[in-house]
């Protein structure tokens, strides 16, 4: 099975990286751009064939390492 | 006094805080690689020292805070063992929980790397009694990820029970004058609520010989050599 966890900023939470390529899409004559947030992608293959099990895993892989839900939201997409 | 300083793939400071330690306690602190599970028998402090452990790859920290070594460092301090983060190892503190909040990314974006003045909040506690409250003290910095933020209550507590450690200042001292990374209430370290765990982003060890500049750094290993002949001398008595 393969999954893909994909990590992103909280609302609120500053991001500069995100400003500063929000920045230089609206200097590259791209004005239909409002606003830029960087997140972060996880392609995950894995050996548990049960979906509701492999969801767990993701869950707990996210909440023990792959985010930090201080400053960061996840959400497990299955491919 | 038996420190230990841990070393991850990255670290880079682990020898200019081993030697600072030494200097201040005429004692060699020893090196342990994060593969291990246990402290070295008797070991009073231990230090997560600066660098880019694991390349900063996922975020700075994360990847350390989950080493085999750190239940141990947990534990440690979970007695109200010494535990001392500078910058990496304030971003690793963070990580796994031993201290609250997050470090973000500079909010200039740029990597400082420069002399810098911090303000010391309190004189009372282990690693701060041979400085005064106020002390403005020049220390290096040299980070891309200090901007210290953490939700609105955990702000609030840390700032109610004298958690905050140092605060960014000018060679005044005078705090909000001078922040180099957009830090919440310009703060560069913070204590646990027990005193016993300091993380701060500034490097005090490279700041220990007039060769380099300075001698601003030494106080807070002299604090620690002194509060452990404290702790012996209270011992025996």
């Amino acid at each position: 099975m393969k999954a893909r966890v994909i990590v992103t900023l909280k609302e609120g939470i500053l991001d500069p990286p995100g400003k500063a390529i929000e920045g230089a899409l609206k200097s590259m004559d791209l004005p239909g751009v409002a606003s830029v947030r960087q997140g972060k992608i996880f392609d995950i293959e894995l050996t548990e064939a049960d979906s509701a099990k492999a969801e767990a895993l993701l869950k707990d892989a996210c909440e023990k390492l792959l985010a930090n839900l201080v400053v960061e939201d996840f959400r497990i997409e299955r491919l | 006094m038996q420190a230990c300083v841990i070393q991850f793939p990255g670290s880079n400071r682990d020898g200019d805080v081993m030697r600072a330690l030494e200097q201040a306690s005429g004692k060699l602190p020893v090196r342990l690689w994060h593969t291990e599970t246990a402290l070295p028998q008797g070991t009073d402090l231990v230090v997560l020292p600066g660098g880019f452990s694991y390349g900063d790859y996922l975020r700075c920290g994360a990847i350390a805070a989950r080493a085999p070594i750190m239940d141990a460092v947990r534990a440690h301090a979970a007695r109200g063992g010494l535990v001392l983060g500078i910058c990496n190892g304030f971003q690793i503190l963070v990580e796994s929980g031993l201290l609250p909040g997050v470090l973000m990314r500079n909010a200039n974006l740029r990597f400082v790397s420069k002399l810098q003045h911090i303000s010391v909040v309190r004189d009372d506690t282990p690693f701060t009694s041979h400085y005064h409250k106020g002390q403005p003290i020049k220390v290096v910095i040299a980070h891309g990820e200090g901007n210290y933020t953490a939700d609105t209550d955990t702000i609030a507590r840390l700032e109610g029970e004298g958690l905050v450690a140092f605060r960014y200042c000018d060679a005044n001292g005078h705090i909000g004058a001078a922040n180099p990374n957009g830090s919440i209430n310009d703060i560069a370290g913070i204590y646990s609520p027990g005193l016993n765990v300091l993380g701060l982003m500034p490097h005090p060890e490279n700041l220990v010989d007039h060769v380099v500049g300075g001698i601003d750094g030494r106080g807070l290993f002299e604090s620690l050599a002194s509060f452990h002949s404290t702790q012996v001398e209270l011992a025996q008595s």
